[in-house]
């Protein structure tokens, strides 16, 4: 795909997926609608020209890979790539229903377009480390995009995949991180503060650069000029807003859990200048 | 066992461009020769066996045959997640090698005693289990993992196994090696407790007792028809190998033949359910187990006197 060949301006496919993600979790009454609209405009940069992949060839060798490491916002990734074409947007519906491969938490099986199943945290970017090495090894032009979540930072593994691909200059890797400041059960500074988070990245050696995950020209810009440093692999905090683009969601704890009913999901589809 | 893995291995990479090796900072005096020779397909990834995996699994996904390499509990039980989530969900070709199975670091203390490794190995989907008994099977079990789909485990012990095979078995995975014929019963082996049971079996011929031995190195899937034939021909199953109780083959092997409706005796032999709190070498505590070769014999000796 040329990258210029795009079907929708970054900031419609960001609203379609919000949309889209916000139908999905109402209709199969499923939780993390808070988690999937923090990355809504992180996913329609990335799948809006920033990544080199190909609907129509999935499995393409030199396709840029994409991991979603923190699973649960696997509504929003499902949107994106239906919005893209790598299968019918009519799939969607069956997100969460009895026998659709589109789990809640992230699927590879029957799913075009998904590289990696995940849903427990901590996993993707060892993963992406693997894929990122066999390119470097191998010579290809690939590069690896893993999402994170801020509580996934949490986990151990994380640091231990962190240390690992500066080691191995792995500068065609690129570490997403969705900073939205709220994990499962509060907020990360009463949890387990990860302040000063950008530092942590810098002193494992990457090479960092923090932006608002929500405006979409600094998203774009930021990820099109990986690696920020060669022989080092590239780290984005994405500040963001979990629950963004719907009022009654945004900063909230609460829509981790709970799926709009029908009237919020007529107002949350309003204010995206949307209906049903 | 490990230098048989290790020769193999780099026999096979010479001509397998797939072939990658991992390890999370173990195997000294052993690895060495891969490192030197394909620096480009191993990585020590330090101590580090959650990220092993993980990068195991990456690798796999971009077409790598990965073998992953530690010792007792660490690239298993430490990462179980990560081979069940992102090996065995995804199909991928990774080759997970533990060196020191049982109790071959037994004076090392409870921290290195892998002895639940291939029931928590066996109860993966897709998993496929190996425990060779002695370096002329672990050779042939890397070349067949080479030549074989999806993940597997590879238990294996240290150094200095006898070998037990005089000429070059046919070795396939999910098949038995039959050892001994023998029509009094049939002592189930796997692992390197293969030494003390043909040891037994050699005192129970002693006594004219003829028994049968099946080597089984492969745990999973179970050769479920070499088991089928041994308790209709023999009637009387020992299962012997140094796993906690209740054992994963007699575990395996009771559950097939209560599903194929067989009437058989059948003995398990493990190193029961305790936790083993002070320092012992292997051979001191599988005695102390009743896994020494004399044990066995007595043990068998028992069921040919219970009636069916």
């Amino acid at each position: 795909m040329g990258e210029n060949e795009h079907h929708l301006p970054s900031a419609e496919l960001a609203t379609n997926i919000r949309a889209d993600a916000l139908r999905m979790v109402h209709r199969a009454n499923a939780p993390h609608i808070g988690a999937c609209l923090s990355i809504a405009d992180i996913l329609a940069v990335l799948y809006n020209g920033v990544l080199h992949v190909d609907p129509s060839v999935p499995q393409s060798p030199d396709r840029d890979r994409f991991i979603l490491s923190k699973g649960h916002s696997a509504a929003a990734a499902y949107a994106v790539l239906a919005e893209r074409c790598f299968f019918p947007k009519a799939w969607l519906e069956a997100y969460c229903q009895d026998g659709s491969p589109l789990t809640g938490h992230i699927n590879h099986q029957g799913v075009p377009g998904v590289e990696v199943s995940s849903g427990s945290l901590g996993h993707g970017l060892s993963i992406g480390c693997g894929m990122a090495l066999a390119g470097k090894r191998d010579a290809r032009p690939y590069r690896v995009f893993v999402l994170l979540s801020d509580g996934e930072c949490d986990e151990g593994s994380t640091w231990e995949a962190a240390l690992f691909a500066p080691h191995h200059r792995l500068d065609n890797l690129v570490a997403i991180v969705d900073y939205n400041k709220i994990q499962s059960l509060g907020t990360i500074k009463d949890v387990l503060d990860l302040d000063p988070l950008a530092d942590k990245w810098r002193a494992f050696r990457w090479a960092v650069r923090e932006i608002d995950g929500h405006h979409h020209a600094e998203i774009e810009s930021t990820l099109n000029a990986v690696p920020f440093e060669p022989g080092k692999p590239s780290c984005v905090i994405a500040h963001t807003v979990k629950g963004k683009g719907v009022s009654f969601m945004e900063h909230q704890l609460c829509w981790h859990y709970r799926s709009p009913n029908q009237d919020e999901l007529t107002m949350a589809l309003t204010e995206l200048g949307l209906s049903e | 066992m490990r230098t048989a893995f290790i020769e193999t291995l780099v026999e096979l990479a010479e001509r397998d461009q797939r072939i990658w090796l991992l390890t999370a900072d173990l195997g000294y005096s052993v690895l060495e020769r891969f490192a030197e020779q394909f620096p480009d397909r191993f990585v020590n990834v330090g101590v580090a066996e959650q990220n092993m995996t993980g990068v195991a699994a990456g690798l796999a996904l971009s077409g790598k045959m990965v073998f992953a390499y530690s010792i007792a509990n660490f690239p298993t039980l430490r990462c179980l997640e990560q081979i069940r989530n992102d090996i065995c969900y995804h199909k991928l070709d990774v080759r997970i090698v533990s060196v020191g199975g049982g109790l071959a670091y037994g004076a090392a203390g409870y921290t290195h005693h892998a002895v639940e490794d291939l029931a928590i190995m066996s109860a993966l989907p897709a998993m496929t289990v190996l425990a060779p008994a002695d370096p002329v099977e672990t050779g042939l079990a890397v070349r067949a993992m080479v030549n074989w789909r999806g993940p597997c485990y590879l238990r294996i012990g240290k150094a200095g196994e006898p070998i037990l095979h005089s000429t070059i078995p046919d070795f396939q995975i999910g098949k038995a090696l039959l050892m001994r014929h023998g029509d009094a019963l049939t002592l189930i082996s796997t692992g390197a407790m293969l030494t003390n049971v043909l040891q037994a079996a050699e005192l129970l011929l002693s006594r004219n007792i003829c028994a049968r031995v099946l080597s089984m190195p492969t745990v999973q899937p179970l050769d479920v028809d070499a088991v089928l034939q041994a308790a209709s021909e023999t009637h009387r199953l020992v299962c012997v190998e140094e796993h906690r109780a209740p054992g994963v083959i007699f575990s395996s092997v009771t559950s097939r033949l209560a599903q194929h409706r067989v009437h058989c005796l059948v003995e398990g032999l493990n190193l029961g359910e305790g936790n083993i709190q002070v320092a012992y070498q292997q051979n001191a505590y599988l005695a102390l187990a009743g896994l020494d070769p004399k044990a066995i014999a007595d043990k068998s000796m028992q069921l040919l006197t219970q009636s069916l």
